[in-house]
């Protein structure tokens, strides 16, 4: 594998963190929807699959719009100042028998997260080019929020007990 | 964020396997992978130089999920099998995996041995105070009032502390890490795999199965109050306060690894074997 091309100014640095920001949401939503297939909880599975789409497109309309023939360079991805990205869902939100509606809840928290990140850079005190950047993102990302919103209220909200099992993998106390 | 736009040569995907864990939804152990992989991405290392180890047991499972050398060996036995690895192949990684039931009660003993030893390994323990994968029997790291079916009212023993036994054992490296941190657990086990000699770090990472509680760690861990240190008698001060939600490096230690024949004459594979030929 080739090593990868360094970006030249804090522009290019801060949209390519935002590309790192997306890919590992990708990322994680994937890991989220193969770890529901496991226990055979499709439905879920199936809406991860289709969040992490979403955010594979945010990715790559960020190298178009950068027009960068290849990947830029990512940073080392444990140097996050937080646990993880600020879009990325924490790998304790899942439980075997969530719902979709579960599934959204936890999108929702993902992109109020960025827009709070995005949203602390437009209000910080760098280069003119990146806090605009920052307030475009923001305002994506609150488009985003709207749009789960949305999504949310087309969704069934899981009725009362949506967690027990009636064949627990663990026994009863 | 100040992390400095450095381009590796690979990328934490690269180390991971096309097996899917089985673990649990929302399992503390699907972190520690995604710490592993991208510690050794950090690292620069190459998947056929690095061999991750285990006995058996929930995380355990973990060398599969890597495109590096695994091994999944015998309950407990992780370690005397990973320092027989680095022996004949001192030029690898070695990684070591396990969980609070097989490395501190069936490789109990193991550990004690591989800390005093303190050949260059690094010994990754997900700890969930639990057995698992048998369906949460308590380990020797349960609180003594865990009351389950299988234990009514809690086992009533005191529970097995680490960290102590690692450094009262030699460990040349002790740590405690948290799941919920992925990119700092990541950071912890580069850090440890750079560090020579014996390293040691406990995750701590919940099984949301049978200890749901354990989902509250979050709330509970903390950094360290105080930076690593080289003196084992001032680890050993710490340890007497520790909340176990110290999170960080407790001792770096400089003792130096042992090599097999550096204490005398290397000897050939072929001569070894003539000892045995009937």
């Amino acid at each position: 594998m080739k090593a990868q091309r360094v970006p030249e100014d804090e522009y290019a640095a801060f949209m390519s963190r935002a590309y790192a920001i997306e890919l590992e949401a990708t990322e994680r939503y994937a890991q989220f929807a193969e770890q529901l297939e496991t226990h055979n909880n499709r439905e879920v599975a199936e809406l991860f699959r289709k969040l992490a789409e979403i955010e594979s497109r945010h990715a790559q309309r960020i190298l178009a719009e950068m027009r960068w023939p290849s990947l830029p360079a990512l940073p080392p991805a444990y140097a996050w100042e937080t646990p993880e990205g600020p879009e990325t869902a924490p790998f304790d939100s899942l439980h075997y028998l969530m719902h979709p509606w579960h599934a959204l809840e936890i999108a929702l928290r993902c992109e109020t997260e960025a827009k709070k990140y995005y949203d602390g850079i437009a209000a910080g005190r760098g280069p003119r080019e990146v806090r605009s950047a920052a307030k475009e993102m923001a305002s994506e990302e609150a488009e985003h929020i709207r749009l789960v919103r949305e999504w949310m209220s087309r969704v069934p909200r899981p009725p009362q007990g949506w967690d027990e099992d009636p064949d627990p993998p663990r026994m009863s106390e | 964020m100040n992390a400095p736009l450095v381009a590796p040569l690979l990328q934490a995907k690269d180390f991971k396997s096309d097996y899917k864990p089985v673990w649990c939804p929302g399992c503390g152990d699907y972190s520690v992978l995604a710490a592993i992989t991208k510690a050794l991405a950090a690292l620069e290392l190459r998947p056929e130089n690095v061999a991750l180890v285990s006995g058996i047991g929930c995380s355990s499972r973990i060398p599969a999920y890597t495109t590096c050398y695994g091994f999944h060996g015998v309950h407990g036995r992780a370690l005397p099998a990973a320092t027989g690895l680095k022996a004949a192949r001192p030029d690898l990684t070695v990684l070591v995996a396990s969980g609070d039931g097989d490395g501190y009660s069936i490789g109990g003993n193991h550990f004690l041995h591989a800390c005093r030893r303190n050949v260059d390994l690094t010994y990754i323990v997900m700890d969930n105070h639990v057995y698992g994968m048998t369906k949460g029997q308590p380990s020797p790291t349960t609180e003594p009032d865990w009351s389950s079916k299988l234990a009514p009212g809690g086992t009533g023993v005191r529970e097995f502390h680490p960290l102590v036994i690692a450094l009262a054992s030699g460990a040349n490296f002790i740590a405690r890490a948290f799941s919920g941190d992925p990119n700092g657990c990541a950071a912890l086990i580069a850090e440890a795999v750079r560090h020579p000699g014996f390293s040691f770090i406990e995750v701590l990472s919940p099984c949301v199965t049978f200890r749901p509680e354990q989902r509250a760690w979050k709330e509970s861990v903390h950094p360290a109050p105080v930076a690593a240190t080289a003196d084992p008698a001032r680890a050993a001060r710490r340890l007497m306060t520790d909340d176990g939600f110290n999170i960080g490096v407790l001792y770096k230690g400089d003792r130096a690894p042992f090599r097999p024949g550096a204490n005398g004459p290397e000897r050939a594979v072929a001569d070894l074997e003539k000892g045995f030929q009937l």
